[in-house]
């Protein structure tokens, strides 16, 4: 699986998306592999406050429930209502899953992220490979 | 892979919900290896089983198998067993992984006043758990024993995969039809068996199915996990297991205690069913609510349920409670979910038509 170039990504296995002042953000293809098949996910209001490093939902699996942090401080200004139907759509895809969309506070944010090829290496020190 | 009791063992190969539906709808196979092998034999074998065992054996015959469980004196559980008769004197029983050294030690000392010999044979064997409708169409083409003769916890010798003697047991733990068998454990063998059974149910769609359907198959059962359902701190009538503990055969490790138990009016908590009634999913460890927001019980087993496409859980509430048809609350994570009591098992497969 590639990890887009244009994104970047968390520790904690979230993507954004930047343009402009509005940012995509979805879990990574890692994220929904170690989770397996997706049935629930918990997205924020749009209007509420998120902030980076802080949790704004959920997504569970069959086996687990893990939290998502958001990259990002800002304001949700939509979220993907598809996923609250069809959730298994990011295991398919989970690069183009998006899960919500945030006007970002403060664009330098992104700078603390990491790029595809740290996160990339990023996994591979923790799977061991 | 995840360790479980020292085993590395996959939690899924192609997929959680896949797998889970392959055993309800097709079949499935799953490597049960970690499960241990106590042998017993001798002129004293079944008196050492009736001893250490709440179920009686004394019923069994030669080929039959049945769930029962090893107590503790205070009516708790060691563990879950399903105890076979070989034949007169030489019994068979099949203990969980988690427990295994504990239960092998527990087995050897509390039959030790008894004329019998007590054999781990758990690194002996590989065992194969073929389950789902098309399990008995699958390995008959394997083997040149007649399934349709196995009944339900039952068991036969035959030949399968070419290998003589194979212990065929018509058990599992995913609520379904299906079969265990029991091959040498040498990797060569166990991998050849494993390929030929795919081989023989790929038309049925066979999958190889790992830990998280053996999970979340048994939940919608109803079947106890031990360290869920049952532990050292569960009572044989907190789980709901009654039907499997015979008090009238006799004296029993763990007998007086719950002659006490039932002396005193019966359990306090016992084990039930709910399903989440709004968005939620209940998981193990989370708190149960009645409708003034006291926490009356917990969670020791919750899940989506593939098949059913609910939401499940089983937990331990008050006894009082299971007899009011009360609103219930799960709390997952900061919101209180409500939730229904319903009969267990969750799901019952559906009768043979034949």
């Amino acid at each position: 699986m590639s990890y887009p170039a244009n994104y970047r990504y968390t520790r904690e296995h979230e993507w954004i998306e930047v343009d402009g002042k509005t940012g995509k953000i979805g879990i990574t293809d890692y994220a929904q592999n170690s989770l397996g098949d997706i049935v629930f996910v918990e997205s924020p209001k749009v209007g509420a406050a998120v902030t980076k490093g802080e949790i704004f939902g959920s997504v569970e699996s069959v086996k687990a429930v893990s939290d998502l942090y958001s990259p990002v401080t800002g304001t949700v200004t939509e979220v993907n209502d598809e996923l609250a139907s069809s959730p298994e759509k990011i295991n398919t895809a989970a690069h183009d899953s998006w899960i919500m969309k945030v006007e970002l506070s403060d664009p330098t944010e992104i700078d603390s992220l990491m790029s595809a090829e740290d996160y990339e290496k990023f996994i591979a020190e923790e799977t061991g490979h | 892979m995840v360790d479980f009791g020292g085993w590395d063992m996959p939690v899924e190969y192609s997929g959680l919900i896949a797998e889970h539906m392959a055993v309800r709808t097709g079949v499935g196979l799953f490597d049960v290896s970690h499960m241990g092998d106590i042998q017993l034999r001798g002129p004293e074998s079944l008196d050492a089983i009736q001893h250490i065992c709440m179920n009686d054996a004394s019923k069994l015959q030669v080929g039959q198998a049945q769930y029962s469980a090893m107590l503790y004196p205070q009516g708790t559980f060691v563990d879950d067993v399903i105890v076979h008769k070989l034949s007169d004197n030489d019994y068979l029983i099949v203990i969980n992984a988690g427990t295994r050294e504990k239960d092998f030690g527990w087995v050897k000392s509390n039959a030790q006043k008894f004329h019998c010999h007590v054999s781990d044979y758990s690194d002996y064997y590989t065992q194969l758990a073929i389950q789902g409708p098309k399990a008995a169409e699958t390995l008959q083409k394997l083997t040149n024993v007649d399934l349709s003769t196995i009944k339900f916890y039952w068991f036969k010798w035959g030949t399968v995969c070419g290998l003589p003697n194979t212990l065929i047991a018509r058990t599992g733990y995913t609520g379904e039809d299906g079969f265990e068998i029991y091959v040498p454990s040498d990797e060569v063998t166990s991998k050849r068996v494993w390929e030929e059974v795919l081989e023989a149910g790929k038309e049925f769609g066979i999958v190889p199915c790992g830990l998280g359907a053996r999970n979340t198959l048994r939940l919608e059962s109803a079947l106890s996990l031990y360290g869920h359902e049952i532990s050292e701190t569960i009572n044989v009538f907190e789980a709901g297991l009654d039907r499997f503990c015979k008090l009238e055969k006799g004296p029993f490790i763990g007998s007086e205690a719950l002659q006490r138990v039932l002396a005193e009016g019966g359990p306090t908590r016992k084990l039930v069913g709910l399903e989440m009634v709004d968005r939620g999913i209940a998981r193990d460890g989370y708190g149960v609510f009645n409708e003034s927001a006291t926490q009356v019980g917990s969670v020791v087993s919750g899940s989506p349920a593939p098949f059913l496409k609910k939401n499940i859980a089983l937990a331990f509430i008050p006894r009082d409670y299971t007899a009011l048809d009360r609103q219930l609350f799960v709390q997952v994570r900061n919101s209180m979910v409500k939730a229904k009591m319903v009969p267990i098992p969750f799901y019952r497969r559906p009768k043979k038509q034949s």
